[in-house]
């Protein structure tokens, strides 16, 4: 097994096509999957993966890009630790984004001290070596990169390196998806859960949802056949009217998740309500530093106060995020803002729905 | 902000054509310039001469499979051989950053000199300037080629036709991937090699179809995608690649999926895009297979009638989609 090519093979996805289209056919409504991760976005436009689906089954795209999620506050903070002589360190993803009124490229271009990373070790590691200078990393992500945070918590602590902090936008997956549920402003059938948040998760985290909504949930892994395979799964559930949770991705994806890794994020993090672009307050949707670690907590050493607007002129990234609708229905879009000139967050990060849509989906007849 | 050069503007992709059509053609206006192929067409007392230049700032100097040196005579020989022609004589133009080892000095140059005989090129000229440190990041290189147009070479977009076949001499995206490795900050280590390789021996093996030859590139900066993009920009053809026939090496693939990049927008050193009659296309596929550099060739697409102006991606599942223009480089100065 290579655990890709397999994964990608034509007459697999034809088979699973011709099921899907078997099974999608008993049902004689539109039915709306919804997908909460940005690479599963990817994978779709990029596959082409609508094109294999009977019209009324419909592919929608919900709070999936950790970035595009992160509000304006956050950013303001961000901004106004670097204008304050903090070395701000961040994934490169965050550069662009654009806060109230700046954004971290705005800042360095002002000479702010603002490094990009490629891992968290790696803003430690410069922590470690200027111990003059105040090293605040972006703690920005789901459930995938809150356990290398942690980790890198837990180390700075053993080796005191007390100069290393983070400013926490950690934010929960399963929360949001309750709160798109309980608003009810969009109609979900199905959820297409996504792989890798779920590998340190666990399936059965999403137990509630099915439960309590009687919406149906697949793990499912990110490639073509992958998503198909899901997809099958959700609609075998939704022509029966069961809703529960099943696993695709078994492959990576244990019932209990990585139980290292949570142990790991529970040692570092508590979980408290948290502000979601487009969503507002999540209960139980955010990750903040435990007392125990307060002197890496950034927030809880050097607080800043920031007032934030949320208002960016015609960008519709909120309801972008909720899956209300879709990039092209955005005024905005394509010629006004497009990844060179990007107004909104969903088109700045590579895991954007609208920058996905820019890149991959193209209005071009073929 | 806007006002600005980016790094954006040097990838070849949809900022670096505003440069050319707003500020360079307009300035520069003349009828050799005006095609912009890899080297400008002059003809001198009846005999037709190409002339080409590129600047070397690849980071870093050394990479697996080459150096600076090795690609400054590479890249320029291969913007001569594209356009059908033998490339003869070389200049060399120095950026030293102030504080750079004399010994790498020597290693780079003598890479340099060795890559230029193996393919029958001569530095005939130079140039060196030396910069204070920080003005210039170790060492730049610029190189002019000319060399004289085959006569049999009759390479002409303008002779694109629909149904003619598209060639590659091989896997995509090694010399990319091979200096992306080389970047410390990345923390992990790439089993790959650049292609970066003077592509003339290539074309003089296969010189007998030139003739039916009708167009050739080199895949560098912006990579397949990017410069099959800039082809049918504005041509009444467009372009389908059939994702299962482009050759990518295992690894060049692991890295891109871990990184999240597409090959096919990687750049290229030693690949060279054949455009040739559907009817010899087979014929030059296996003439090309007797060659070391070409012996992984393969017939990657055709030119198809609609969408005009577009390349488009059977991918490997039988859906389709377009692959646009590059916008924004993740990977600058890869050469």
């Amino acid at each position: 097994m290579k655990y890709i090519s397999e994964f990608r093979e034509k007459n697999l996805v034809n088979r699973l096509s011709g099921r899907i289209a078997k099974v999608a056919s008993k049902i004689k409504r539109e039915i709306r999957l919804m997908e909460v991760c940005g690479t599963h976005a990817m994978a779709i436009l990029r596959y082409g993966i609508k094109e294999l689906l009977p019209p009324w089954i419909k592919l929608i795209s919900g709070p999936g890009c950790p970035v595009c999620v992160t509000p304006n506050q956050y950013i303001d903070e961000a901004c106004t630790y670097a204008k304050e002589g903090f070395l701000v360190t961040t994934f490169g993803d965050m550069m662009r984004v654009p806060g109230s009124r700046s954004s971290l490229v705005q800042e360095k271009a002002k000479g702010g001290k603002i490094k990009v990373v490629y891992s968290t070790m790696e803003a430690l590691e410069i922590a470690e070596l200027h111990p003059q200078e105040k090293v605040v990393f972006l703690g920005v992500g789901f459930e995938t990169t809150a356990p290398t945070v942690a980790t890198s918590l837990i180390l700075a602590k053993k080796k005191k390196i007390t100069n290393y902090m983070i400013l926490s936008g950690h934010k929960l997956i399963p929360p949001a998806m309750e709160a798109l549920l309980e608003e009810g402003e969009v109609k979900i059938d199905g959820f297409l859960c996504p792989g890798h948040v779920s590998a340190i998760t666990g399936s059965q985290v999403y137990d509630f949802i099915a439960r309590k909504f009687g919406v149906p949930c697949v793990v499912a892994g990110f490639e073509p056949v992958d998503i198909l395979q899901g997809i099958y799964l959700l609609l075998c559930q939704i022509a029966k009217s069961e809703a529960k949770v099943e696993n695709e991705y078994d492959r990576v994806v244990k019932p209990e998740g990585n139980l290292k890794a949570r142990s790991l994020m529970e040692e570092v993090f508590r979980v408290e309500p948290s502000i979601w672009r487009g969503m507002g307050v999540i209960d139980k949707s955010g990750l903040e530093i435990r007392k125990e670690y307060s002197q890496h907590d950034v927030r809880a050493r050097y607080p800043v106060k920031v007032t934030s607007s949320n208002n960016k002129k015609g960008c519709r990234c909120g309801e972008i995020l909720k899956g209300v609708i879709e990039p092209p229905d955005c005024p905005l879009f394509g010629d006004v803002c497009n990844p060179s000139r990007p107004l909104g967050p969903c088109m700045v990060s590579i895991e954007g729905t609208c920058n996905i849509y820019y890149r991959f989906s193209s209005k071009v007849k073929i | 902000m806007k006002d600005v050069i980016r790094l954006a503007h040097g990838n070849g992709g949809k900022l670096s054509w505003q440069l050319i059509k707003e500020i360079f053609l307009p300035i520069l206006s003349n009828p050799h310039l005006a095609p912009l192929r890899d080297s400008a067409i002059v003809e001198v007392e009846g005999k037709k001469i190409a002339f080409t230049t590129d600047s070397y700032v690849v980071k870093p100097i050394f990479f697996p499979g080459g150096d600076i040196g090795k690609l400054a005579i590479s890249g320029t020989v291969n913007d001569l051989t594209v356009m059908g022609a033998k490339p003869l004589f070389i200049s060399c133009g120095l950026i030293i950053e102030e504080g750079f080892p004399i010994p790498t000095l020597k290693r780079v140059i003598t890479s340099l000199q060795e890559t230029a005989k193996n393919v029958g090129v001569t530095v005939v000229t130079g140039d060196t300037k030396v910069v204070e440190k920080g003005s210039a990041d170790e060492i730049f290189i610029n190189t002019s080629g000319i060399g004289i147009v085959l006569p049999e070479a009759n390479l002409d977009p303008e002779r694109i036709k629909v149904g003619d076949h598209i060639l590659i001499n091989g896997s995509i995206g090694e010399h990319a991937i091979a200096v992306l490795s080389q970047r410390q900050e990345l923390g992990f280590e790439v089993p790959a090699k650049s292609d970066c390789a003077p592509l003339f021996d290539l074309v003089n093996e296969i010189r007998s179809f030139l003739t039916c030859i009708k167009f050739m590139r080199d895949a560098t900066r912006g990579g397949v995608a990017g410069v099959l993009n800039e082809i049918v920009q504005g041509e009444d053809f467009g372009i389908e690649l059939w994702e299962d026939e482009i050759p990518v090496r295992e690894e060049t693939f692991a890295v891109c999926e871990l990184l999240g990049l597409d090959p096919l927008y990687l750049a290229n050193e030693g690949k060279i895009l054949i455009f040739v009659e559907k009817e010899r296309s087979l014929d030059l596929l296996s003439h090309l297979h007797h060659h070391p550099l070409g012996k992984d060739t393969r017939i990657i697409g055709e030119v198809v009638s609609e969408p005009r102006g577009k390349v488009y991606l059977e991918t490997t599942i039988g859906t389709k989609r377009i692959l646009d223009l590059l916008v924004e480089d993740q990977l600058p100065r890869i050469c």
